[in-house]
């Protein structure tokens, strides 16, 4: 599961064998994020990421705890205990708005991370368990950050929780009652609000649980690097500790530094002020929308206006933003290139660049803008771009392509000089 | 296989899309979107500066003791400030014996000691801000069908919540000639007022300040501009009683991690030194 050239864990001190032998947790350690894990050279600061969300993922825990110590899942209170947290509690203001920037974060840190994965071709073989399990994991940080926001009980929790769990009633026959069943009643109350906190609880974990599976598929083939080329010497790796160690310590440090810099003095700016105001079911706000990190996904919703032959505008809406996300399921079969860097790939980089992102851009736009003109014509051409791109071009570009010749290995493209990697596998052949 | 299937799929997706998109172009070509008066006459907050803006700012507790005075004198009359306990008054530079003295001048539902029936009392320091209507139902039969809003968070309920306060205080004007020109059927109706801040432009509440009205207590002149600035003020010290906090905490965060950051770099430098990457 690892390179053959990897360290080897050798306890010395009695303790640490006697441990070894007994429950070989240190050992475990080393070998996935110590001395023992071989890692690519020429990571760039994109793979940084998957280390930051980890980061977020642990911050959302402690200080999700710690406000569920202050706050009670009941219509009548919920907000109000909001509030006490903010006002009362010690340092309660500074947990809570740790919590909500938090899910931003999350968000900021897990797209990158996303589209890293995009570009660099990281879904590809031998990876796709990773990229399918990362998948899993997004699904499941959405319906977690859905539930959490609707915990608040204002305006834009109980309109949020209605809007979204209508879109269960566009399915045909029994989407009304699906809807009833999922809200535990005709519209947001206590029933759902509970089970919203429950599940807000659990699924955290339950992606603790996942992510576990994610680290370990991706060490079974190890991390992927900016070339694509595969590891074939050991002279294209570096141990974990201490080089990445470094490198995502001080990764860390920035990120938080931009973190608290937002949490301190801008820590509304990414919510909406709707959400201040208790929730009234007698009141809808006059423009309904998620937190920013849905806009994309809302947008295509929204983008459907029109019946589509028998299939209701709405049913359109729904099937297309679920498989806006689904179709991250097949990337690996629809791009079949044997190069996996989009640095090699001169047509899939341009559609990367200037489709695919800009058509990312406008979605996050438009999904923040009231449903009117000009916003609804250019989210349906960007909608209509996102699957033309997964689904039509990516499987053509793929076929079609001549991609660029590749380095020999990744020391020749780290040290520049083709016998520098040529001569490297000798030398550990000898050594 | 795979890849027809996907083509498929995709060719569903977008022949949707583009369908969609054609009407869609088709109806905003030929059928314009009417003109809404809320559109055009709505306008943005007043670009007006706080004590507290900033990321340095800090409230002014003159200004604070002012705009509750206004509260107290004025909007309280109609609007609760239920998150807000009259023990947090301290944070304005009031004294123990001064913040006992507002709340007995409050009086807050309570029970009779002697027959058990609910009565009213003078409020103590761990009391909240009273509502000043049973419920809501008479809250509107008071106020022309509209409630008053609760107004504790009512800055961050808001864009620009601070400058909406005291640009909506401010902006009670007569209804422009222009809109009743372009919009002949938007008069505004009898009991409602006159507001190009209010989202819908007619506003149940009545201009509540007037210059003069009270008398402040630093001597200050209490003009509706300076009111409703010191109004703004104190309802974003309830609405964030930690502001202020919350930036000095934030200071010597940054600080720190600013430090930690920098020395996690040089050694991340330190030990990369040797390997070309």
């Amino acid at each position: 599961m690892s390179f053959p050239w990897a360290n080897e864990y050798k306890p010395s001190h009695p303790f640490m064998k006697w441990m070894d032998e007994k429950l070989p947790l240190p050992r475990l350690v080393y070998n996935s994020v110590g001395s023992g894990y071989p890692v690519p050279r020429n990571l760039n600061y994109f793979w940084n990421f998957g280390i930051l969300a980890l980061v977020c993922l642990t911050l959302q825990i402690v200080t999700g705890i710690v406000m569920a110590m202050h706050y009670a899942a009941n219509a009548q209170v919920a907000f109000d205990t909001v509030e006490h947290t903010m006002r009362d509690v010690n340092w309660g203001w500074l947990m809570r708005y740790a919590h909500a920037n938090g899910a931003s974060a999350f968000f900021v840190v897990i797209y990158i991370h996303i589209f890293r994965g995009f570009f660099y071709g990281s879904y590809k073989a031998p990876r796709e368990m990773v990229w399918l399990l990362g998948v899993v994991i997004f699904l499941l940080m959405m319906a977690t950050a859905f539930m959490g926001y609707v915990l608040p009980w204002g305006q834009m929790s109980f309109w949020g929780a209605k809007v979204i769990t209508g879109l269960f009633s566009a399915i045909p026959l029994v989407g009304e009652p699906i809807q009833q069943w999922l809200l535990g009643g005709f519209a947001p109350d206590n029933a759902a609000l509970n089970r919203f906190f429950s599940l807000h609880y659990l699924l955290p974990f339950v992606i603790v649980g996942v992510v576990i599976l994610h680290i370990w598929a991706l060490h079974i083939p190890g991390s992927s690097n900016p070339t694509g080329v595969e590891v074939k010497s050991e002279s294209d790796t570096i141990p974990f500790y201490p080089y990445y160690i470094a490198k995502d310590g001080w990764a860390v440090g920035a990120f938080a530094f931009l973190f608290c810099a937002v949490l301190f003095f801008f820590p509304n700016a990414l919510g909406h002020p709707d959400n201040y105001i208790p929730a009234n079911p007698m009141s809808t706000p006059a423009h309904i929308v998620p937190e920013w990190y849905f806009w994309p996904f809302y947008a295509i919703l929204r983008a459907f206006t029109q019946d589509f032959f028998f299939i209701p505008a709405k049913l359109m809406g729904v099937l297309a933003m679920f498989g806006s996300i689904l179709v991250w399921f097949f990337l690996p079969w629809l791009d079949k290139s044997p190069v996996r860097s989009g640095t090699y790939r001169p047509m899939f980089k341009k559609f990367f660049w200037f489709g695919l992102i800009p058509a990312m851009a406008v979605l996050f736009y438009c999904g923040g803008a009231p449903a009117e003109e000009p916003f609804v014509m250019l989210s349906q051409i960007a909608s209509l771009y996102y699957f033309a791109h997964f689904l039509i071009i990516l499987p053509i570009v793929s076929a079609i392509e001549k991609p660029l010749p590749l380095p020999y290995s990744i020391t020749e493209s780290v040290l520049g000089k083709d016998e520098a990697a040529q001569l490297a596998p000798a030398q550990t052949a000898t050594a | 296989m795979v890849r027809i299937l996907s083509i498929l799929v995709g060719l569903f997706f977008t022949v949707a899309l583009a369908w969609s998109f054609v009407l869609g172009a088709i109806t905003a070509a030929t059928e314009p979107a009417p003109a809404m008066v809320e559109h055009e006459f709505h306008v943005a907050p007043k670009n007006v500066h706080f004590s507290f803006d900033g990321p340095f700012g800090k409230f002014d507790n003159q200004q604070l003791q002012r705009g509750f005075q206004v509260y107290k004198e004025v909007c309280s009359a109609c609007h609760a400030l239920k998150h807000v306990a009259f023990r947090d008054l301290a944070a304005l530079g009031y004294t123990e014996a001064e913040v006992k003295a507002i709340a007995a001048g409050f009086q807050v539902p309570g029970t009779d000691p002697n027959t058990g029936e609910e009565t009213l009392r003078p409020g103590m320091a761990t009391d909240y801000f009273p509502s000043p209507f049973a419920n809501d139902v008479a809250a509107r039969a008071a106020n022309n069908n509209a409630i008053p809003p609760d107004l504790s968070l009512i800055t961050k309920a808001r864009h620009h919540g601070s400058a909406y306060v005291y640009s909506l205080l401010t902006g009670y004007q007569e209804q422009p000639a222009e809109l009743l020109k372009e919009f002949p059927d938007a008069k505004t109706p009898a009991g409602l007022h006159y507001n190009p801040y209010f989202p819908n432009l007619n506003l149940a509440m009545a201009p509540p300040l007037a210059a003069g009205q009270i008398e402040y207590g630093d001597g200050t002149k209490a003009s509706v501009d300076q009111m409703s600035k010191d109004v703004a003020a104190f309802l974003t010290w309830a609405a964030e009683p930690k502001l202020e906090k919350r930036k000095q905490t934030g200071w010597p965060v940054l600080g720190f991690l600013l430090f930690a950051t920098i020395l996690g770099y040089m050694s991340y430098r330190n030990i990369w030194a040797d390997k070309k990457h």
